[in-house]
C-alpha cells in the first residue's frame, strides 16, 4: 500500500509542478508568475515529503522545512520587487521590463 | 482508505488549474489557498502531521497574507471601490467553498473513524523531525537563518527606496 501511495504522490507532485510551469510560461502578470513559482516550490516539497514518508525517515520533512524557508525569503524579495516595479512602470506586465533588450 | 488521498489529490489539481486560469488575482489566491490546504491533507495522510501543520500555518497563513498585502496595496485608487463591491457579491466564493468543503468532509471522516487512516509505514512526528533538524542538519538550519536575514535586508532595502523614486529613478 505505501508503494501505491508513493507512486501516486510523485505523480501528483509532477502534475502540480507542470501546472506551475505552465502558469509561469503562460501568464504575463508578475503576481501570477510569483504564484506559479510558489506552486512549483510546493510541488517539489511534496515530492520530498512523499519520498520521506515512503522510507519512514524525517529527512524529507526537514527538506520541506528548508524549502519553506527558501519560499518565504523568495516571496518577500519578489513582492518588494513587484512593488518597486509597479511604482516605476505603473503596471504589472512582465513584458514592460524589456530595457535590457533581452 | 486510499480515497482520502485521491480526493485530496483531485482537489489539489483542480484548484491549481483554477489558479493558473484565473483572471483576478484575488480569485487565484483563494484557489491557491485551497490547493495548499489539500496538499496539507495529503501530508497528513502520508504520516507527516508536522509539515501538514506547517503548510497551513506558514504557506497558507503567512506567505498568502504577504500576497494579499501586496495586492491590496496595488489596488489603492478610485477604481478599488467598485472592485470591492464586485468582490463582496459572494458568488466567487462558491468554487473555493465547494473544494474546501470536500477537504472538511475528509477531515471529519478521518477524525470520526480513527482506525481508517492510510496504512503508512510510520507516522514521523515533530520529535523525530526536530532531532534530525538540530542534529545532522544543523548547518542547514544556520544557512536558512542567514538566508532569511538576507531576504529581510533585501526586502527592506527594496521597499525603502520605493518611497522616493523621483530623485533616484530618472537617471536611466
Amino acid at each position: 500500500m505505501p508503494d501505491v501511495s508513493m507512486e501516486y504522490g510523485l505523480l501528483l507532485a509532477g502534475i502540480l509542478f507542470a501546472l506551475g510551469l505552465t502558469g509561469l510560461l503562460v501568464r504575463r502578470n508578475i503576481i501570477f508568475m510569483l504564484m506559479s513559482v510558489e506552486i512549483m516550490l510546493n510541488a517539489a516539497g511534496l515530492a520530498f515529503v512523499v519520498a520521506g514518508a515512503h522510507w519512514g525517515q524525517p529527512d524529507g520533512q526537514v527538506m520541506f522545512i528548508f524549502i519553506l524557508t527558501m519560499a518565504a525569503a523568495e516571496v518577500s524579495v519578489g513582492l518588494a520587487l513587484v512593488l518597486q516595479m509597479y511604482h516605476r512602470f505603473r503596471g504589472l506586465d512582465a513584458d514592460a521590463l524589456s530595457e535590457m533588450r533581452g | 482508505m486510499n480515497w482520502v488521498f485521491h480526493l485530496a489529490a483531485a482537489v489539489a489539481i483542480v484548484s491549481t488549474g483554477m489558479v493558473i486560469a484565473a483572471v483576478d488575482a484575488v480569485h487565484a489566491l483563494l484557489y491557491l489557498i485551497v490547493s495548499l490546504y489539500s496538499v496539507a491533507v495529503i501530508f497528513f495522510t502520508l504520516g507527516a502531521p508536522f509539515v501538514a501543520a506547517l503548510e497551513v500555518i506558514v504557506y497558507a497563513g503567512a506567505i498568502m497574507v504577504l500576497f494579499i498585502f501586496v495586492i491590496m496595496m496595488l489596488n489603492l485608487g478610485p477604481r478599488s471601490r467598485d472592485q470591492e463591491r464586485r468582490w463582496s457579491r459572494g458568488r466567487l466564493w462558491i468554487g473555493p467553498a465547494i473544494l474546501a468543503f470536500l477537504l472538511v468532509a475528509e477531515l471529519t471522516y478521518v477524525l470520526a473513524h480513527p482506525g481508517s487512516r492510510l496504512p503508512v509505514v510510520a507516522i514521523v512526528g515533530p520529535k523525530q523531525v526536530g532531532i534530525a533538524l538540530f542534529g545532522p542538519y544543523l548547518v542547514g538550519v544556520e544557512l536558512a537563518s542567514l538566508l532569511l536575514l538576507a531576504g529581510l535586508v533585501g526586502a527592506y532595502h527594496l521597499g525603502r527606496s520605493w518611497s522616493r523614486p523621483e530623485r533616484n529613478g530618472e537617471e536611466s
